[in-house]
């Protein structure tokens, strides 16, 4: 594409408390060199339409507000070029499989009642030493990855099971609770692993490799679920669960 | 109304750290106008300062020596009994993050990781990796959820109800519904984090707008040493997105056009690790004197430091050179300029975080106990949101809990409801011609260069009354959209209209110091002036803007001495 061009955000609105059904809006946009898909949608908010509704935060690919579908695929529009997507049309929805609360902002609420079922947090009651827990760097080496993903919701957009399985925890949550299952601090394994041990937790998960392909940290939720499933296994084979 | 006998507005670290204090006598709840996972710690990089030892060149540092480099970093206008609370229990709190969860990156050994860090004696930084604030947030994240904290997210908080000296609660807007809520206290904590974004070329997150300082000043709390803005040396070019401190730490290059590491004409013995106000002004001397490239940005060399170091402890800089400027700093220079980073000002506080206004309390950035002074060092404001949350949370919970009758105030509660209301009502039916986005662009711009790196009488004057003129021409915008759902346009310019009062106290506050320290550099008056400066700038709101005047600085072990690296 061209240094200086005119592209078309297609965006689809929806006021769940006036609209009936969501529709597209065309806006017109000039891009002059580098410009994310986010600035664009400032643009459109400060310049031609002060109704859109959109999230953001700190338009650097870290804090997860703005993950939506952009022409294809789950992307962060902060960290998207707009010139990198070749398309003289741009067309943005939001995640799907929630609830739009305006244009491009879903209720992330059902998002997180699941990572909360999945008790998202370091259990090491126990023993707590009066410096840091030792931990050495190759037991801190599992955790690589795993803790950089940003709960942007992007693979759980992604995911066919958490459509047609509400109940279905989710890549996100089952990705977090292996972080805590393979962090050597905490301490309640067991019961982490009896968690996800359900036909709404590890076992619903097909294997489609959605959520890894629409990961904008390049993460690998499939690769946590599998990890899971194994552990599952063996714990159940040597009777400790 | 709602009520809890603590709210604590503000989902960051400092925010849920008081949550988390505050939790343990009270009822407690948590206002912010993101969820919390979005507010701006995430950003963070670098790490988080203690004196723990456990790198091998840093066995003999101490919580003496961590504190000395803090109040020379913040050219002795840090408040020195501040900083001893501050430094004295710094590591027990980085030792209680690790004990919840925070996945530092570890020594041969096991301990928590430590590297270099600008002004320091000493390699004290704990990290992981280059997210240090992300691992942190998400941690903190974690613990409110296993104690159960209640959290109302995107409520933005637009007025601090001061009935008589005593604080009642606050009013917000539901950014989903557009609907206007009293929220009745005993206590109110802000954890509102920095006004980075009263500034152009910022390298804050989008929200940090400073309206929690402005809704306090609105109040009639003042607002200590706004003139003092950190500019971070290493931005990357167009975004301004941060190159963290932890490069040069590890061993980065700043490099000009002619191939030279210029730090060595400004601070020989330091080089890259200078504090942060030196190292900002040193690369804009050298673009302004047409060493740089283009005419505005150096570069950041990471080359030598070779693949596996760069992909080990500095991977998230390296995405955001491929996404962000589409190269690799494994094989490329990264074309670096400073930008604005850091509030050291802010909300008034003593070290018990408390405030003029009884029953209002504030910590982390939005907040000035001074323990920064005019420049605050890498790493250490981390370290002052877990630190001064936790001191927050604990005396404002003891305070609600000691009160014989809680719940007061419902009354002036009620009337600041209407009062906000009306306002809305206003702001929703105007039809002025200004464009607020223009007077956002202008203020930014004014900001950065006229009360900027550099600073210069007439240029800040002029500033003043750019502030001035975009206060009345604020008077006159509309808004695009007046429905009261999902309403960013009503949302932002409500933080507007903070942004030009904060504006203007910083403008006002630097106009005024005929001296250079720390972070606040006049080229009338280059040198720093102990007898007439050594001193805290206050500003508190009238309707005619902010009005001067000052207060001590707290000097005990260390006798301010010329400051250098
Ligand atoms: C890019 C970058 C990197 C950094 N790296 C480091 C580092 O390596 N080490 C270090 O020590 N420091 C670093 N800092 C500084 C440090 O990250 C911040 O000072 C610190 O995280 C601030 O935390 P906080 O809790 O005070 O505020 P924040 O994290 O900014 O949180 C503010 C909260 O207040 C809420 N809020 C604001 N206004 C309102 C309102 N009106 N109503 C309701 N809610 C509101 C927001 O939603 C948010 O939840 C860095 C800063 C930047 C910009
Ligand atoms: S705005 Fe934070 S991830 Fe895009």
């Amino acid at each position: 594409m061209k240094e200086h061009s005119e592209v078309t955000f297609r965006i689809l609105r929806f006021d769940p408390t006036m609209d009936h059904a969501p529709a597209f809006q065309d806006y017109k946009l000039a891009v002059k060199g580098a410009l994310t898909v986010l600035e664009g949608l400032f643009e459109i908010l400060e310049n031609q339409d002060g109704s859109l509704g959109m999230r953001y935060s700190c338009r650097s690919a870290v804090c997860g507000s703005c993950a939506m579908h952009i022409n294809g695929a789950y992307r962060l529009a902060c960290e998207t070029q707009i010139r990198h997507l070749n398309s003289r049309v741009i067309t943005i929805r939001p995640l799907a499989h929630l609830p739009i609360i305006k244009d491009l902002v879903v209720d992330m609420g059902p998002f997180f009642e699941k990572y909360k079922r999945i008790k998202p947090y370091l259990e090491a009651s126990t023993s707590i030493p009066d410096k840091e827990f030792i931990q050495s760097p190759r037991k801190r080496k599992r955790l690589n990855e795993i803790i950089d993903c940003i709960l942007c919701g992007a693979c759980y957009a992604s995911c066919t099971m958490t459509l047609t399985d509400p109940e279905y925890l989710g890549p996100a949550a089952l990705m977090k609770a292996n972080r805590f299952v393979q962090d050597s601090r905490d301490e309640i394994t067991r019961e982490r692993l009896a968690i996800v041990n359900d036909e709404n937790g590890v076992w619903r998960c097909h294997t489609i490799f959605n959520c890894q392909i629409a990961c904008p940290k390049n993460l690998n939720p499939t690769h946590s679920i599998a990890q899971l499933k194994q552990k599952v296994i063996i714990n159940r084979l040597t009777g400790r669960l | 109304m709602k009520y809890h006998q603590v709210i604590v507005v503000g989902g960051g670290l400092a925010g849920m750290r008081a949550a988390l204090e505050a939790a343990k006598l009270c009822d407690t709840a948590v206002i912010s106008k993101v969820h919390p996972l979005r507010s701006h710690s995430v950003s963070a990089q670098g790490g988080i300062n203690a004196p723990l030892g456990n790198n091998p060149e840093g066995k003999d540092d101490s919580v003496e020596r961590h504190s000395f480099d803090t109040v020379k970093g913040s050219d002795f206008l840090a408040d020195q009994d501040a900083v001893d609370v501050f430094i004295g229990s710094s590591a027990d709190r980085v030792y209680e993050m690790e004990h919840w969860g925070v996945p530092f990156s570890r020594t041969e050994d096991g301990r928590i990781a430590q590297r270099p860090f600008g002004g320091a004696g000493f390699p004290r930084t704990c990290y992981c990796a280059d997210t240090t604030g992300h691992v942190m947030l998400h941690c903190m994240y974690e613990r409110a959820i296993r104690h159960d904290i209640k959290f109302y997210e995107e409520w933005q908080v637009i007025c601090l109800v001061n009935d008589g000296g005593a604080c009642r609660g606050v009013i917000a807007i539901s950014i989903i519904t557009g609907e206007l809520e009293a929220f009745m206290a005993d206590a109110v904590i802000f954890g509102t984090g920095g006004a980075g974004r009263t500034y152009g070329k910022s390298t804050n997150a989008i929200i940090n707008t400073g309206s929690g300082m402005a809704v306090a000043y609105w109040a009639g709390v003042p607002l200590k040493d706004m003139e003092f803005i950190q500019f971070h040396p290493t931005s990357i070019i167009g975004t301004n997105i941060l190159m963290t401190e932890g490069a040069r730490g590890e061993g980065g290059y700043l490099v000009n056009n002619r191939g030279e590491r210029f730090m060595k004409n400004y601070t020989p013995k330091f080089m890259e690790l200078a504090p942060r106000d030196i190292v900002a002004r040193s690369i804009q001397t050298e673009i302004n004197e047409g060493r740089g490239f283009e005419n505005q940005h150096v570069h950041l060399d990471l080359r030598h430091l070779g693949k596996a170091k760069i992909m080990e402890r500095l991977p998230g800089i390296r995405d955001i050179c491929l996404h962000f400027l589409g190269i690799d700093p494994i094989d490329t220079p990264i074309p670096i300029q400073p930008a604005q980073h850091y509030t050291m000002g802010g909300i008034d506080c003593n070290i018990n975080c408390e405030t003029v206004l009884k029953g209002f309390y504030a910590a982390g950035e939005c907040a000035c106990v001074s323990v920064h002074g005019s420049n605050r060092l890498g790493g250490n404001s981390l370290l002052e949101t877990i630190v001064f949350g936790k001191i927050a949370g604990d005396f404002a919970s003891r305070y609600a809990k000691g009160l014989s009758a809680t719940g007061q105030g419902k009354a002036a509660m009620k009337k600041a409801l209407k009062e906000q209301e009306e306002k809305i009502n206003r702001l929703l039916a105007s039809t002025g011609s200004e464009n607020p986005a223009k007077i956002r662009a202008e203020l930014k711009s004014v900001m950065f260069e006229n009360v900027g790196i550099f600073r210069d009488t007439k240029p800040m004057q002029e500033a003043v009354a750019k502030v001035r003129e975009l206060r009345e021409r604020y008077k006159k915008i509309s808004l695009d959209f007046k429905g009261r759902r999902y309403n960013l346009d009503l949302c932002r310019n409500l933080e507007l209209e903070g942004k030009i009062d904060l504006a203007e106290a910083i403008a006002a506050g630097a106009l005024a110091r005929t001296e250079s320290r720390g972070s606040h550099f006049h080229l009338g008056y280059p040198k720093r002036d102990d007898d007439n400066w050594l001193k805290h700038t206050m500003a508190t709101h009238t309707k005619d803007g902010p009005k001067l005047s000052y207060s001590t600085v707290t000097i005990t072990k260390y006798k301010p001495e010329e400051r250098k690296y």
